[in-house]
């Protein structure tokens, strides 16, 4: 081999090719193994038909809280898969191999939420209209329920990594992860919920959606660099 | 101020200012309920008014424990303080009493002057909120096993808590809601009846020698347990 062979070794993917890469992967095991965003939106639609049997079938009982329970399920099958998202990499040695990088472990966390957000919000946003309909919900309503659920997604699946880091090496994570998490779940609630509340009395949802992506965007920032506190420690 | 950072020095330190804290504390929480019961009953509310008393403070210190429990879990993270976690730790269980005594006393104060024992309003669910945060935070705590990365792995879970503190302070101004908006040290506000201050900021001073007492007690526990833990491991090692 000659000198010149050598320095023209080839060359480290660029950023820009690690986090495709990356996110590729991580679809790919969201996808491919187990299911997970059938599971998600098959306990989205088990929730969904637990109310009317629970609460009974009246379209008028239905009706006014089909928006909220459709992110009451949204939030909760939000939560289903959280438990693997650095848990199955950190038990085979992925997560240590992921650390040495070239990406910065924040971006890790970060790709690792963005493809949660696909995998699971992503197919639970086209679920949420469906379910919101079968509960009664005003047809003119469902483009509001999959665009609410669709931005709230990217803030479940932000915080919800957060949660899955801090869980790391814990007992019973799964069961953690709900308890640490779902209290940081309620804003979006709160505020997706609200938005369909508003919009089904007539009023501007516009405030609503804005603190909705407001918190999204505060969750984007937050979760990336504490999450890769989180996962560090767990390293540590 | 950092001198007291040395645990053998923050130990010597607050040996004898602990007792004096919980004397305080058992002083005036006495006089304050002495003169929160011989204040006259007001015109409006009638005797439920002293409930605010007991209310008030409480969700104060609620608030004010999670806010040490936030600085001292930043200071666990950044400066891998012994310490500051443990301080940290000590804080979460006076906090979460704290919260559950204002929504319980706030629960009971409801029921005659709102004619409901809860309602979903922004101020009550932020502290509800809070409250889970403290649950939350104690569950981390105590289901990693290794303690050190469980007390860093609850400092973040700590820090990013402390959004929660000033949606709980200004959710009253911001939304409006059922729960009076802050009456108290708010310029141009009638305020309260200055009959009401003794007993009001005596209750106030005993709740915060109450916590500060509990603080210490609890940290000083900690650093006692730690000894007797590095001990433990020390004659394993020898044995």
């Amino acid at each position: 081999m000659s000198r010149r062979d050598v320095d023209q070794e080839p060359r480290p993917p660029g950023l820009r090719g690690a986090t495709r890469v990356l996110l590729e992967r991580e679809l790919d095991l969201a996808w491919g193994g187990g299911g997970g965003p059938l599971l998600a939106c098959g306990f989205f639609v088990c929730l969904t038909a637990i109310l009317p049997l629970a609460a009974g079938g009246d379209p008028r009982t239905l009706g006014p809280v089909a928006g909220g329970v459709a992110w009451l399920a949204l939030a909760l099958a939000s939560l289903l898969s959280l438990e693997r998202l650095f848990e199955r990499d950190m038990e085979d040695g992925a997560l240590d191999l992921l650390t040495l990088g070239h990406l910065a472990l924040e971006q890790v966390v970060l790709i690792k939420a963005l493809a949660q957000w696909i995998a699971i919000g992503l197919p639970l946003a086209l679920t949420a209209p469906v379910a919101a309909l079968a509960l009664d919900l005003p047809a003119s309503l469902t483009p509001l329920v999959a665009l609410t659920a669709l931005i709230g997604g990217a803030g479940f699946a932000f915080t919800g990594a957060l949660g899955a880091a801090l869980a790391l090496g814990a007992k019973r994570g799964g069961l953690l992860i709900a308890v640490v998490v779902l209290p940081l779940f309620i804003p979006p609630v709160v505020f997706g919920a609200g938005a369909l509340e508003r919009a089904g009395s007539g009023q501007p949802v516009g405030p609503a959606l804005a603190l909705l992506c407001a918190y999204v965007l505060f969750a984007a920032v937050v979760a990336p660099f504490a999450g890769a506190a989180a996962v560090r420690n767990a390293q540590g | 101020m950092f001198g007291l950072s040395n645990p053998q020095r923050f130990m010597a330190f607050t040996g004898p200012l602990t007792p004096v804290l919980w004397g305080l504390a058992a002083v005036l929480l006495g006089v304050g309920a002495w003169l929160s019961f011989t204040v006259p009953a007001d015109y409006q509310q009638g005797d439920t008014v002293r409930i605010m008393f007991v209310h008030v403070p409480a969700a104060t210190l609620g608030l004010g424990a999670y806010a040490a429990l936030g600085v001292s879990s930043f200071f666990a993270l950044v400066f891998r303080h012994a310490l500051a976690d443990a301080a940290a730790r000590a804080a979460a269980l006076p906090g979460a009493a704290f919260t559950a005594l204002a929504l319980f006393t706030g629960s009971l104060w409801g029921q005659p002057m709102w004619g409901t024992w809860w309602v979903w309003d922004a101020r009550l669910t932020s502290v509800l909120v809070l409250f889970l945060f403290y649950l939350g935070y104690m569950a981390l705590r105590a289901s990693i096993d290794d303690e050190q990365k469980a007390g860093r792995a609850a400092a973040v879970l700590g820090l990013v808590g402390l959004i929660n503190l000033p949606i709980v302070k200004f959710s009253v101004d911001w939304w409006n809601t059922l729960h009076q908006p802050a009456s108290f040290l708010t310029p141009g506000s009638s305020g309260l009846d200055p009959v009401y201050l003794p007993p009001f900021l005596t209750m106030m001073a005993a709740y915060g020698m109450l916590f500060a007492a509990l603080w210490l007690t609890a940290i000083r526990t900690e650093i006692r347990r730690r000894r007797v833990m590095t001990l433990r491991a020390r004659l394993a090692q020898e044995a």
